[in-house]
């Protein structure tokens, strides 16, 4: 991992210190860094969630909140009044309960197969959690790590284009593509351009509007 | 609350989106004072919809603020009638518009016409197979309004949002390269069609050597500068993915935005009213002719609008929501099976066969605009359905729209959803991998239908619509048997990988679907069985036009934009030719 892999740290809006280190640990099982290069926590998915939590959305602005709430079926979607910022700081708190009593330390100190197993146990439903289903905040968890890790990273992921990297996407796109559209079997691939690396003014534009791709070699 | 009256005008448009900009400028030109009321805001795409904005994945498709804001009003969902419907607290199955334009800003752009079959979906079943063949409970009825009554609007709604394709069939004469199975048309498309991708090329050479007929589908998303008949010009489609669900910052997809609204400008007996939300159609004493509506504007305001002509265009929803909310037409009941509004509402069962190759890249994230490579010959009554036990089909296509890093993760079934493993997979398939879609219809049943929820509320305390609905064994049988033929097709292009997943168990409204809501203001030629005649006229109340796919009586496997559009131009054609002169019932 180069030095421009590693996410510098970062203050946040809406975590509390043992929060960012329980986000940490979970999205870097969800996401790992591996032999394919850095994951989830190296991308810098725990500033983009804390983000997230901070906006309109961390509190379902757009989401219909009128009772009576009842559970329906499972086709009928989500109908739990929580809202992110809660499910986010119920779901660590009583993960942080659980771990301490069943395994006698807190998430983020556990190995990482250990992580692992219990958030497969969390996916599945088998964690009692005093609060909410720890079913559902496994979901959010994931649904919001993938959200982060490809992601353009003006929200505060996909540091460095991590994830893009890992699966050859070119980012904003340019005025080649019709062209190449036809140039069946070839692959197009680029360094990948962020709007925040077009705000910042690190790649030019051409006279469509679009960004100058630089090629490399594919993988 | 009390509400202000605002001075009379002679057409009140309810919803500025794909059919109600249309209206608003077809009768704009008229001469008479037009009012389009729309409950969004305003957007410009020369101030909104900007380079490199445009392609953020996360913010435009994510966190969309151009979707129904679900916070003030959404829809309540139950699968049968013995359940409580539960409001869609979140975006799930569709999305809905809401701005000026509607969801055609959003739209993809691939712009279908309808089979001549889809008009006649009951009549040509049974006269060619039998009333027996018709399956038990299916409320399908015939539109009373024919593909070749339409066709000249067809014809017109293409060249105002300037489509790209190839005619399959001019005027009986099957053209090679289009889809020999599309109804006769007057004349080409306004512009040529778009390249083929890799993978619509691959899909069309399986589908050509098993004997099928491949087309590249109609779209929106333009192939050439382009200027319509309101003398707006259109860009060139730059193929780069972002498109459905995203706003064109090029100016190259057909919709509201590009291709109609701006032209309203000329008319000075025009005003477009955004941040107005529609609440009633007044009616006079007898309740035989409307007065005008009633709205309520951002700072919470109510006003009346009088006005000689009210014209709907709020979508399946809230067309449906809207008549009932105002007493207009008899309120469907499934269990005495009487009363029409709210009938027959439904939607598309669409499955999908995923391939997985390990030699070919496939650049998918070039692409939008209704980019895809098709097949029609089981859509429809295209192929012989002896013996099957449903009616009609769907279309099977590579829909190239652009791979967008949040929402493509293609991995082969079996892959864990997370981890090492995941991950591994997901940097090998994303850009080795491409689907097909089995795109079906969906027929009409008698609990398939739209009512107003007797407990859940809109944030002006109205009731919110409720939807009754499920899947039937025949929607089941057809999406098996189509996602079936899908992957004989796929097999012919030699994966390493496929699976097939056609629709299966109970409608669930979680799963991003398709935007595809029709019926509960359905048309047809019997006043005791639709609401509106082939002229979108309520029966009811002859001053009360409703336009969009609330119209239609079942949906077609196509999606709904073209005849949303079509229909919108001949009904405006029928008021301006016809109902102005004598503004009366047109039946
Ligand atoms: C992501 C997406 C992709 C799509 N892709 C395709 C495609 O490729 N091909 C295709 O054929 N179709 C597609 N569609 C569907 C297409 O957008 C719709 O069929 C089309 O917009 C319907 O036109 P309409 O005029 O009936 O409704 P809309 O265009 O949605 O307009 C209705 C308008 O009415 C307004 N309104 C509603 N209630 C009120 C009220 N009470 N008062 C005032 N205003 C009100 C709404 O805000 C909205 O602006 C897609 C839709 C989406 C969301
Ligand atoms: S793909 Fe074409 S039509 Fe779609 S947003 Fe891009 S330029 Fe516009």
């Amino acid at each position: 991992m180069s030095e421009s892999d590693l996410f510098q740290g970062h203050a946040y809006l809406f975590f509390k210190p043992h929060e960012v280190r329980f986000v940490d640990a979970a999205v870097a099982r969800i996401i790992p860094a591996d032999d394919l290069g850095p994951g989830a926590k190296e991308a810098g998915v725990t500033r983009f969630i804390d983000r997230q939590l901070a906006s309109p959305w961390g509190t379902s602005s757009r989401q219909y909140r009128l009772g009576p709430w009842q559970p329906g079926s499972p086709r009928q979607g989500n109908q739990s009044p929580l809202i992110p910022q809660e499910i986010y700081r119920y779901g660590i708190q009583d993960m942080d309960r659980y771990c301490l009593k069943e395994k006698g330390k807190s998430f983020e100190f556990l190995s990482a197969d250990v992580q692992e197993a219990l958030l497969k146990a969390m996916e599945s439903g088998q964690i009692e959690l005093n609060t909410i289903s720890c079913k559902k905040f496994f979901s959010l968890l994931h649904k919001n790590t993938i959200e982060g890790f490809f992601s353009d990273p003006m929200h505060g992921g996909n540091h460095n284009k991590i994830g893009w990297r890992l699966i050859g996407f070119p980012g904003v796109a340019g005025s080649a593509y019709p062209d190449w559209l036809g140039r069946y079997n070839e692959p197009y691939r680029v360094e990948p351009v962020s709007i925040l690396d077009i705000e910042q003014g690190k790649v030019s534009l051409d006279a469509e509007g679009n960004p100058k791709h630089i090629f490399i070699n594919p993988q | 609350m009390t509400s202000t009256k605002l001075k009379p005008v002679d057409v009140v448009v309810v919803g500025v989106g794909v059919a109600g900009s249309i209206i608003c400028k077809e009768l704009a030109t008229t001469g008479l004072r037009v009012v389009g009321l729309e409950r969004g805001r305003m957007v410009d795409p020369n101030k909104d919809f900007v380079m490199p904005y445009a392609h953020d994945e996360f913010r435009n498709d994510n966190r969309s603020d151009l979707i129904q804001n679900l916070s003030r009003e959404t829809v309540t969902f139950r699968n049968a009638m013995n359940e409580t419907a539960l409001p869609m607290r979140d975006i799930g199955s569709f999305r809905l518009g809401e701005c000026v334009g509607g969801a055609g800003v959003l739209w993809g752009g691939l712009t279908w016409r309808f089979l001549p079959w889809d008009f006649e979906t009951h009549s040509r079943t049974v006269e060619r197979y039998g009333k027996q063949h018709m399956p038990a409970d299916c409320s399908n009825q015939d539109w009373g309004l024919t593909y070749e009554e339409l066709e000249p609007y067809y014809d017109q709604f293409e060249h105002i949002y300037g489509v790209s394709g190839k005619a399959g069939n001019l005027e009986g004469q099957l053209q090679p390269g289009g889809n020999p199975f599309e109804g006769p048309r007057s004349r080409e498309y306004p512009n040529p069609p778009p390249p083929t991708t890799y993978a619509g090329h691959l899909f069309g050479k399986a589908a050509q050597s098993l004997g099928y007929s491949p087309f590249s589908t109609p779209t929106s998303g333009n192939t050439q500068l382009y200027k319509n008949p309101y003398k707006q010009v259109l860009g060139q489609c730059m193929r780069g993915g972002f498109c459905s669900s995203y706003s064109c910052a090029k100016g190259a997809k057909g919709s509201p935005l590009t291709a109609v609204v701006p032209s309203l400008k000329e008319h000075p007996n025009f005003e477009l009213r955004p941040l107005s939300n529609v609440i009633k159609i007044n009616l006079d004493s007898d309740g035989k002719r409307a007065t005008g509506v009633n709205y309520i504007d951002a700072n919470g305001q109510e006003f009346e609008q009088p006005a000689d002509l009210v014209i709907l265009t709020s979508y399946a929803f809230n067309n449906t929501r809207l008549l009932l909310l105002s007493g207009i037409g008899k309120p469907y009941d499934p269990i005495s099976n009487s009363g029409v509004v709210g009938k027959n509402y439904s939607y598309q069962a669409v499955g999908s066969v995923k391939l997985f190759f390990e030699d070919k890249v496939f650049n998918g994230f070039m692409g939008g605009g209704g980019l895809c490579t098709a097949i029609d010959d089981f859509n429809g009554d295209n192929f012989d359905h002896s013996g099957l036990g449903f009616i009609g089909g769907g279309y099977l296509v590579v829909n190239s729209r652009g791979a967008a890093p949040i929402h493509s993760h293609p991995v082969p079934s079996g892959t864990p959803g997370w981890g090492s493993e995941w991950k591994k997979k997901v940097a090998h398939y994303y850009d080795r991998s491409f689907s097909i879609s089995s795109h079906g219809g969906c027929q009409s049943y008698r609990t398939n239908y739209l009512d107003l929820d007797p407990t859940y509320k809109d944030a002006n305390g109205l009731p919110l619509i409720r939807m009754t609905f499920d899947w039937r064994q025949p929607d089941h049988k057809m999406s098996a048997h189509i996602t079936k033929k899908a992957a004989e097709i796929a097999q012919a292009m030699g994966p390493s990988k496929m699976s097939q997943h056609p629709v299966t168990g109970q409608y669930n409204i979680t799963p991003y679907q398709v935007n595809h809501n029709t019926g509960g203001a359905i048309m047809g030629a019997d006043p005791s069985a639709s609401v509106v005649n082939k002229y979108l006229q309520t029966w009811d109340v002859p001053n009360v036009f409703v336009i969009g796919a609330s119209a239609f009586p079942q949906n077609s496997a196509n999606a709904p934009t073209g005849t949303v559009g079509a229909l919108a131009c001949w009904t405006a054609d029928i008021i301006k030719e016809v109902y102005l002169k004598r503004p009366q019932s047109l039946m």
